[in-house]
């Protein structure tokens, strides 16, 4: 198939940049939408213009590098996919498509449609943990039995691959499904709650700190989630912080 | 005497490790804060050792070139991680562990450390639960295990088809502590370009910020490597596009002896390859041959007739279809080692019987699975007589509850339903089992220069078992590290902060400057990929799931040739002070340029057959690989000789005194 | 770790408060719709449920500056957060595909409100200025029976019935995301009772703004 791409260029993050079009022909239905980006890249190399730089790694939709905001939705239109697994069979022949990075300030422009999302680490770091060394001197594994629900349900917030599609998806920016997946998981699991109140605290305040905007319940984090992190998560950090700050000093 | 020093404790085996932590020197807390190490790489091992080096005192600096830490591709691991926890009561051991895992290396790893990695599996676990791994559990709570190709029990602890993220989250957030903490300082988005060595030891890096393009100068008492495999050099692999071998290569050019090179691992179970503009390969989890029947037609003309879309698989009887692996491996069936079940596709593949449109596909069907899950289910309801349909219902709940996030991922990439039509599988490459050669400590042939994870030799010999790549990386970063690189470092708690404005820091910078300013200012015609594809195909087809001495020899031939070609013709765009992602690729595929040539010497020099190497002059009869232990039961250890083919032959003879050897059969 | 900032600065808290004032306005809502229907079938009962909001002193001088504090904190907390919410994306999309993932209520909750800020304004203007002005500024006396009156007057003019039938559809689409959104910022989420939750509120967006129509239109129908 043939398609013109209106693709985002920005030479770095102290540039302005704006949309270019570009056409590719001969997509096969069976590429992913990043091999289709290949192939762009090797035609712009044939000519001697700069590639689209965009950031890709694993290409099996678990390591979160990869991003996109395609066609106004965050990896694209299918549900629960990454932009990796996204395949050109899901775009018909002379489809127009607009490729932009992930937009919030909390994500700064590096290059074309890379982002910096450094942002998320540090969340993490203000408390995403359990602080327990690394002895292996730790009680046995089987000692704290866990209830199989919430061990489940630990798990699946435990999913988040961090692309940051969620504050990609929020009209407001918000990174609350992000943070609130890491919260959940160490707050049903016994082992996290001991530094529970003291966590969601650290990370809410990080959040806050690193620009994100705030949450008004729209949903579209869950929506465009690919990992179908569930907005549940979201109303127990809610949940969590609420009682951490009426019990702390 | 060798060159080679594994320094492997003396007495018997289940006590050496623990004799060895009371031997080597300490390190004391005051000193501690006076040293410096740097780690490369954030996967299962190196996220895993900067947390447990800042934690006991070191101050630490982790670099990793993906633009988080979290995002290393350990993450990508899907079945499980094995322990010796024996907590299904099934006769599991420690001795088991180590034994399963010397056998499934065809008896080419070193027994100390692989006792060693047995022995602390069990840790891993309890230290992965005490940081919220959420593993999958029963309806008692407690962990849950599944069994593993290779192995005859249950020993492999697991979090849905996502260990690997689970694991690797947990040490991410045992860095992101230390992080918070000070003692580690994490630098995203920046690539080792090359160690340098001071007076005979490692003592710092050349790293390249990948958004600024600036090359920095990094000092450390230490350096620990833990940059993963080399499983890239084929091009198409399931490891991540970035996932390269610079690190290991650039500590090769300096000294760091290249340890069984040719020893990769092939996995059976993969997506086949869909067309020319494949980026890259996808696992489907090993756990899969569980459940999952493989076969290709008996008759070449129902072969045929599926490759053109006249017959559907499902059209064909059972007595039509060659179960391929029960036939020949009846003990253990579906669930032989990976590279035994490799080779038996690519066999029935070759023989014509492959059954995609390239006819580079085997069947793995879930056909029966369905069918006997769904009556036992029926049972539990208490269902008599079931009809056929409510049996296919059944059944198909209970292999997706099993399955049904890789069933989702096969039907997004392939468009096909599994739960209706079998999943077309092939091999790919998707582990090196070859890697830096390292002494008992984890440390190379360069002073001061450690190795872990995949991106060592020492554990898995010629073939690494499921489940025991995450084990690895683990125990190396969180248990062994942390111990034995006090022995090098008590001698250098007087060596004080290292410079690095010494001329040696400044020779790797400029020569990494230079190598830097020819790739971008070459006016080539074509670009990186073209290269790296051709040197992929060469590799598949020479240096893959067999070989031959005249395939090799021709390869060697060619790799070189195409090494020169690229250093003419190759056009990087852009340019080098920002970020250039082509720019990267380029000096990553100039290292692979020059590792495969090594690959295929060492592939060559080893006439025998063992695990992933396969060497078409060394087979039975019936086609099964050939080891011959009186003259190749060593590690083969290479030395840069200022050109890969040029590398000079080191061994490492590897004793056997607690398992006998014995040809490996899985009948 | 740095210090917390107090519970309001931080995005939490502020959601929370929104919520909390949203639910005590949801809560007077159905108040003052209970007593306004009765003028539709019981003039007499409107005069004295009217005259006793009126004049009692406990409405009078506790509930309703509590209810003026909560609707003025609710849209003065929906400003700021909107005004950082817009903040936290300098940069827009050039293609924002919004229906894809939310409803278009969600998204617009600051034009809903400040289409019902607006009609507060006209409200007061309206009615609680007069009313003001009849008990507190001119004194005049008490009169059990003017409310009945009065309220037919006023939905007699064309104009302030359209208003009114204008600013309901607006809070109806305002409660429609508002009103389950309050239990989920509240943290009160769960698989089992969420989905009733959300019944209701979908019934309550929908009923109490109908019922506020209808009284208006049945009052401008009485009186033509």
């Amino acid at each position: 198939m043939d398609l013109t791409l209106k693709v985002w260029r920005q030479p770095n993050g102290s540039t302005k940049g704006k949309m270019e079009d570009y056409q590719v022909s001969g997509i096969d239905g069976d590429m992913s939408f990043l091999e289709m980006m290949d192939i762009l890249n090797e035609q712009l190399i044939e000519k001697g213009e700069d590639p689209v730089a965009f950031d890709h790694d694993c290409r099996e939709g678990i390591c979160g590098m990869c991003s996109m905001q395609i066609n106004g939705e965050p990896h694209g239109p299918e549900k629960a996919t990454t932009t990796c697994q996204l395949h050109m069979r899901k775009f018909k022949n002379g489809d127009t498509i607009y490729i932009e990075p992930f937009r919030a300030n909390g994500f700064p422009v590096v290059k074309d449609l890379a982002v910096d999302r450094s942002s998320f680490d540090r969340i993490i770091q203000a408390g995403g943990y359990i602080s327990v060394n690394t002895s292996g001197n730790t009680l046995d594994g089987n000692a704290i039995p866990v209830e199989k629900k919430n061990a489940d349900m630990a798990f699946n917030a435990a999913t988040c691959i961090g692309c940051g599609a969620c504050v990609a998806a929020c009209p407001n920016a918000s990174a609350m499904l992000f943070t609130s997946a890491k919260v959940s998981q160490l707050a049903l699991l016994p082992q996290g709650r001991v530094e529970a109140s003291k966590r969601v605290q650290n990370m809410v305040h990080q959040m806050d700190l690193e620009g994100f905007g705030n949450c008004s319940n729209v949903g579209a984090c869950a929506e465009e989630c690919p990992k179908e992190i569930s907005l549940e998560n979201i109303a127990r950090m809610n949940r969590e912080y609420l009682s951490a700050s009426i019990s702390s000093e | 005497m060798s060159v080679l020093d594994s320094k492997i404790p003396s007495g018997p085996i289940a006590q050496k490790w623990t004799k060895h932590k009371n031997d080597i020197k300490l390190v004391n807390p005051a000193n501690k804060r006076n040293i410096d190490v740097i780690v490369i790489g954030t996967g299962l091992a190196g996220s895993s050792a900067a947390a447990s080096l800042a934690e006991m005192g070191y101050n630490v600096k982790a670099f990793c070139f993906q633009d988080s830490p979290r995002r290393a591709h350990s993450i990508a691991a899907q079945g499980g991680i094995n322990a010796a926890k024996n907590y299904q009561n099934d006769g599991d051991s420690v001795y088991r562990l180590f034994y399963d895992t010397v056998k499934g290396g065809d008896y080419r790893s070193r027994e100390a450390n692989v006792y060693r990695l047995a022995e602390v599996s069990t840790n891993i676990i309890d230290q992965a639960v005490a940081q919220g791994v959420p593993f999958a559990r029963d309806y008692g709570g407690q962990l849950d295990n599944r069994s593993f190709g290779g192995v005859q029990v249950s020993r492999t602890f697991y979090a849905k088809g996502q260990t690997g993220q689970q694991l690797l989250l947990g040490a991410y957030s045992a860095l992101s502590r230390q992080i918070s903490k000070g003692k580690v300082k994490m630098y995203n988005r920046h690539e080792m370009m090359d160690i340098v060595m001071v007076d005979g030891k490692c003592r710092g890096i050349i790293a390249k910020n990948l958004v600024t393009g600036e090359l920095e100068r990094h000092s450390g008492h230490a350096v620990v490597m833990c940059s993963g495999g080399y499983g890239n050099v084929f091009f198409l692999s399931t490891n991540a596009m970035g996932s390269n071998c610079s690190a290991a290569w650039r500590a090769h050019k300096k000294g760091a002896f290249f340890a069984n090179p040719c020893y990769t691992q092939i996995h059976p179970t993969c997506i086949p390859v869909s067309g020319e503009h494949q980026s890259k390969l996808t696992l489907m989890s090993e756990s899969l041959r569980n459940d999952g029947r493989i076969w290709v037609p008996k008759k070449k003309e129902d072969a045929e007739a599926i490759r053109q879309g006249k017959k559907k698989p499902t059209e064909l009887s059972e007595d039509e279809r060659d179960y391929y692996l029960e036939r020949r491996y009846p003990s253990f069936g579906n669930l032989v080692p990976r590279d035994v079940a490799s080779r038996a596709a690519k066999e029935r593949c070759d023989a014509g019987f492959g059954v995609n449109k390239t006819g580079q596909a085997v069947f793995l069907d879930f056909a029966s699975a369905i069918k006997r899950y769904g009556k036992t289910e029926a049972n539990i309801q208490g269902i008599d007589n079931p009809s056929n349909e409510k049996i296919q219902e059944l059944g198909k709940k209970a292999v997706e509850a099993k399955y049904g996030n890789l069933f989702e991922m096969y039907e997004k990439i392939v468009d096909d339903n599994p739960y209706e039509t079998p999943m077309m599988i092939f091999p790919a490459v998707h582990y090196t089992m070859g890697g830096i050669w390292v002494d008992y400590n984890l440390m190379t042939t360069v002073p001061g220069l450690y190795a872990l994870g995949e991106a060592n030799f020492s554990d898995h010999g010629a073939n690494r078992l499921g489940a025991s790549a995450l084990m690895q990386g683990l125990a190396d970063g969180y248990f062994v590290i942390p111990y034995t690189i006090g022995d090098y470092l008590a001698e250098e708690i007087r060596t004080g902060p290292i410079s690095v404005d010494g001329p040696e820091f400044e020779r790797s910078e400029k020569e990494m400057d230079d190598r830097i300013n020819q790739l971008i200012n070459n006016k080539g015609s074509h670009s990186v990929d073209f290269f790296h594809k051709k040197l992929g195909k060469i590799m598949w087809d020479e240096c893959g799931m067999s070989r031959n001495a005249d395939g090799l020899k021709q390869a060697m031939k060619d790799i070189r040739a195409l090494r020169e070609e690229f250093w003419k013709d190759v056009k990087v765009p852009g340019r080098r002070d920002g970020f250039n992602p082509e720019l990267d690729k380029a000096l990553r595929v100039a290292d692979f340029l020059e590792l495969g040539e090594l690959m295929c010497k060492d592939a060559l020099s080893r006439e025998e057959s063992a695990g992933g190497h396969f060497r078409e002059e060394y087979q039975t009869e019936e086609g099964e690989a050939l080891r011959r232990d009186d003259e190749y039961a060593f590690v083969s250890a290479w030395e840069y000789k200022g050109d890969p083919g040029e590398a000079e032959l080191h061994k490492e003879e590897l004793t056997f005194e607690n398992i006998e050897l014995k040809t490996r059969s899985y009948k | 770790m740095s210090s917390q900032s107090g519970i309001f600065n931080s995005s939490i808290g502020r959601k929370i408060a929104m919520a909390l004032s949203a639910l005590f306005l949801i809560i007077f809502l159905i108040q003052h719709f209970t007593i306004n229907v009765t003028s539709t079938f019981s003039p007499e009962t409107f005069n004295s449920w009217s005259h006793f909001m009126g004049t009692n002193p406990l409405v009078q001088f506790v509930l309703q500056p509590v209810l003026l504090f909560g609707v003025t904190l609710h849209f003065v907390l929906g400003f700021i957060l909107t005004a950082r919410n817009r903040g936290a994306r300098d940069v827009k999309y050039v293609r924002y595909n919004g229906n894809a993932h939310s409803s278009w209520m969600s998204r617009n909750m600051i034009w809903s409100g400040l289409f019902i800020l607006f009609f507060l304004g006209f409200h007061f203007y309206d009615f609680w200025i007069p009313e003001i002005n009849y008990k507190y500024i001119e004194r005049l006396p008490a009169d059990e029976t003017r409310y009945y009156h009065e309220v037919q007057e006023m939905f007699h003019n064309p104009v302030r019935v359209v208003i009114y039938v204008l600013s309901f559809i607006f809070l109806s689409l305002h409660l429609l995301h508002g009103f389950q959104s309050s239990f989920q910022s509240m943290g009160a989420r769960n698989p089992k009772y969420f989905p009733a939750i959300e019944k209701f509120g979908k019934l309550y967006s929908i009923l109490i703004p109908a019922g506020f129509i209808f009284i208006a239109l049945f009052h401008y129908i009485n009186s033509l």
